[in-house]
């Protein structure tokens, strides 16, 4: 027969202190997870959203990132002419040949200069990428010396507001819209025309070509044709794998950190749950000793003191979930050392890692529970029952 | 210290919870001293940088390179005792994901002016001869178990193409926070292999006086100011300085992790004191009655929480300090990674302040205990 959990609760409750410690040190633990958790997540995000599955982005061959790249003007133009190219209502084909630099700018406080991409676009950029939509002021104009900034970007540099001029490359730039990009990497970037920047920058020389795909099931069979064809010398990736292969090394150290930490210091929290348990135990023989005489049977009392532990690690669980909900959404920024530059992204809190963050808190709780059950649940009735 | 045995007898009278307890403390003392000892190399690397050195890039930013002209040019001005340069390659051994440094550089300048880069295997002059030599690092070496005289193949990113390299010498630092992991070659390989036009990524200036470094700068950077390609100059510490800082703010994180772990161990440890004291109820008003007064055993309480903490504190930085010693994983990302004798030092001073915290509260429910009621509840 099952021993009540109300039974449990009730002992919780007559040490209050000392189940408050306990879970509020395991909630500590809880916290320091999901917080580096989410960080590893929000930068994963930040890059994941940065690329499109129905998007193809051609690199120069075994370049690996859009920098190191370069494709010329011809290259561009054949790739713009295969049929798998999709293409707009007017029958113009939705490809970008985009121009890459990263360039040193001050930023807003501290002070100190962070590396900005400046990206040259095409025209049809704004529709070849779906999630980019002007959020203030208009897109720039073909032919004029015109940008417009991500909201990431925004927010972090000086003299960002629409009007303003932003000066690299030697030239002044007056920035005519503010675009968002649904949270991605492309936030952190000033877009203008590739034409523009061209001459300013690495002469007649694209980085990257990305265009939309017309099938975008069909990407075994259009990187095939892009990487065999004798004219061009490129690697073709699906624009969302490129962009999240860049998050890769970073995200897994920051995993590792985060389990560490956490695995460490769960450590210390679980020998704290022990000390607790052994000492409810001690301090409750005549108890067991009770309802071990009133026929609960050994086991029963082994998983009634394994869920009162389990249930301190539940609150300090729950308690680590709420002191960690605020970082969700703060931004930070760190550099992607792929493309060389500055990333803004916010911490990502989801519901699964909450879950995660519970699951660690179970866990704890199971390990600092069992061994104090099992002594509770061996002992013998006639020796508890003198002891009281 | 008379009451040495009865301290003694109050800690061992439950081993299990007093080797927890101690445990727990010392997992958080471990992780405090490797905490703190990311930020400390961090503050060591940003200083290998030499102050006596000035780096001068394009303004436009690291990518852009500059003129070959422009070294004779820098070697002209008052203050600069030696110019050289380096280009980023960008390459990798076998997996892209495997990253370490190789520079181009222009030997026989640049190695006179790096003293810290000594070659302690293979021959100097063998690497100097030899167009397709590679000098690399001992940590490099070590890494991917490399032989002198061996070739390596990298793929190049920037520079596409396999290139290869035979190994003619090995230097080991002479600084700790000096990379070990870096493969240095000749800017005349890639600037002959190389189809495009190559120039150099950036200039390495040796100075008479590093006083004067900001005077130096600035002439240097207003002299090409209104050139085709502006400069930016500053000294090597500032220079790489600025890299450490584009990882983010590192230093927040520690410190907001290193605070929870703090706390979380302090409930830990204050919870235990307070159960070993609520155990001892009785024997405490036996004490008093027998005429101990309230400020002995106060700090007879205080003494045993001493005692606990001080032991984890002491025995988890100094597991720390033999878990970083020598080579570990840690070098591979911060070089020079170990903990200092200021860590173990300031450790110790937290491990103190933490005894003091948990203790207190038993110690002084202790010493105002009503005898009588303590008593009454035993009996």
């Amino acid at each position: 027969m099952k021993i009540p959990v109300i039974y449990n609760l009730r002992s919780l409750r007559q040490r209050p202190v000392s189940t408050a410690t306990t879970a509020l040190g395991m909630a500590l633990v809880v916290a320091v997870f999901i917080a580096m958790m989410a960080l590893a997540n929000g930068f994963r995000a930040a890059l994941v959203r940065t690329g499109s599955p129905d998007n193809v982005i051609v690199l120069r061959k075994a370049a690996n990132a859009e920098m190191n790249s370069g494709i010329s003007r011809q290259a561009a133009s054949i790739i713009a002419g295969f049929p798998f190219v999709a293409r707009d209502e007017t029958g113009r084909p939705l490809i970008s040949p985009e121009t890459f630099v990263v360039v040193p700018l001050h930023r807003a406080n501290e002070g100190g200069l962070a590396n900005v991409v400046v990206r040259g676009v095409s025209p049809a950029a704004f529709a070849v990428r779906k999630g980019i939509e002007i959020v203030e002021g208009r897109p720039f104009r073909s032919g004029t010396r015109e940008v417009v900034v991500g909201t990431g970007y925004a927010i972090r540099f000086p003299h960002s507001a629409v009007g303003d001029t932003v000066r690299f490359g030697d030239e002044d730039w007056t920035i005519v819209g503010h675009f968002s990009a649904d949270g991605s990497s492309f936030e952190s970037e000033i877009w203008g025309e590739n034409e523009q920047f061209m001459p300013v920058f690495r002469g007649e020389i694209f980085q990257s070509v990305t265009f939309r795909m017309q099938d975008p099931s069909a990407f075994d069979g259009v990187q095939e044709m892009l990487e065999g064809d004798s004219r061009l010398f490129v690697d073709a990736f699906r624009e969302r794998e490129f962009y999240a292969n860049q998050s890769t090394l970073l995200a897994q150290i920051l995993n590792f950190i985060a389990i560490f930490i956490a695995g460490i210091m769960a450590v210390g929290a679980v020998f704290g749950a022990i000390n607790t348990m052994y000492a409810a135990v001690a301090s409750r023989a005549p108890e067991i000793g009770v309802l071990l005489t009133l026929g609960f049977r050994p086991r029963s009392v082994l998983a009634s003191f394994l869920l009162e532990a389990v249930v301190i690690a539940i609150l300090g669980g729950a308690i680590g979930c709420l002191l960690a909900l605020p970082i969700n959404g703060l931004v930070t920024s760190t550099t992607n050392w792929t493309s060389f530059s500055e990333v803004a992204f916010a911490f990502r809190v989801t519901p699964a890692l909450l879950l995660n963050g519970m699951l660690f808190a179970v866990v704890m709780g199971i390990l600092g529970g069992v061994l104090p059950a099992r002594r509770a649940a061996r002992q013998r009735v006639a020796n508890t029952l003198r002891a009281g | 210290m008379k009451f040495t045995r009865l301290i003694l007898a109050n800690l061992l009278r439950n081993k299990r919870r007093t080797f927890l307890t101690v445990a727990s403390v010392g997992v958080a003392f471990f992780l405090y001293g490797t905490l703190r000892s990311v930020l400390t190399t961090l503050d060591a690397a940003a200083e290998v940088g030499s102050e006596a050195r000035l780096v001068t890039s394009s303004a436009s930013g690291i990518t852009f390179p500059l003129p070959e002209a422009y070294a004779s040019r820098l070697a002209t001005y008052d203050g600069v005792s030696g110019v050289t340069w380096a280009n980023w390659f960008g390459g990798y051994y076998k997996n892209p994901q495997d990253f370490f440094a190789q520079f181009a550089i222009q030997a026989n300048t640049y190695l006179p002016m790096y003293p810290e880069v000594e070659i302690t295997a293979g021959d100097a002059d063998a690497f100097l001869r030899e167009r397709t030599a590679a000098l690399v690092g001992i940590g490099l070496m070590n890494r991917y178990g490399w032989q002198v005289g061996q070739t390596v193949t990298l793929k190049g990113t920037i520079f596409p193409g396999d290139w290869e390299f035979t190994i003619r010498a090995v230097y080991t630092p002479t600084n700790p926070s000096f990379s070990a992991e870096v493969l240095y070659f000749h800017y005349d390989y890639l600037y002959e292999r190389t189809e495009r036009s190559i120039t150099p990524g950036w200039f390495i200036l040796k100075l008479d006086d590093p006083d004067r470094a900001a005077a130096v700068a600035a002439t240097i950077d207003a002299a090409f100011e209104n050139s085709n390609a502006p400069t930016k100059t500053e000294t090597e510490r500032a220079f790489q300085a600025g890299f450490v800082t584009m990882w983010g703010n590192i230093g927040f994180l520690v410190r907001a992790i290193g605070t929870a772990v703090f706390f979380a161990i302090l409930f830990v440890a204050a919870n235990t004191m307070m159960m070993a004291a609520r155990e001892r109820i009785g024997e405490i008003a036996v004490l008093k009655t027998i005429g101990f007064r309230n400020g002995t055993l106060f700090g007879l309480v205080i003494t045993e929480s001493m005692i606990l903490a001080l032991t984890g504190g002491i025995a988890g930085v100094m597991l720390a300090r033999l878990a970083f010693a020598g080579d570990n994983p840690m070098n591979s990302f911060f070089p020079g990674f170990g903990v200092t004798g200021e860590t173990i030092v300031l450790g110790i001073g937290l491990a103190l302040f933490l005894g003091l915290v948990t203790g207190a509260i038993p110690a002084w429910q202790s010493a105002r205990l009503s005898v009588v009621g303590a008593l009454r509840r035993i009996a």
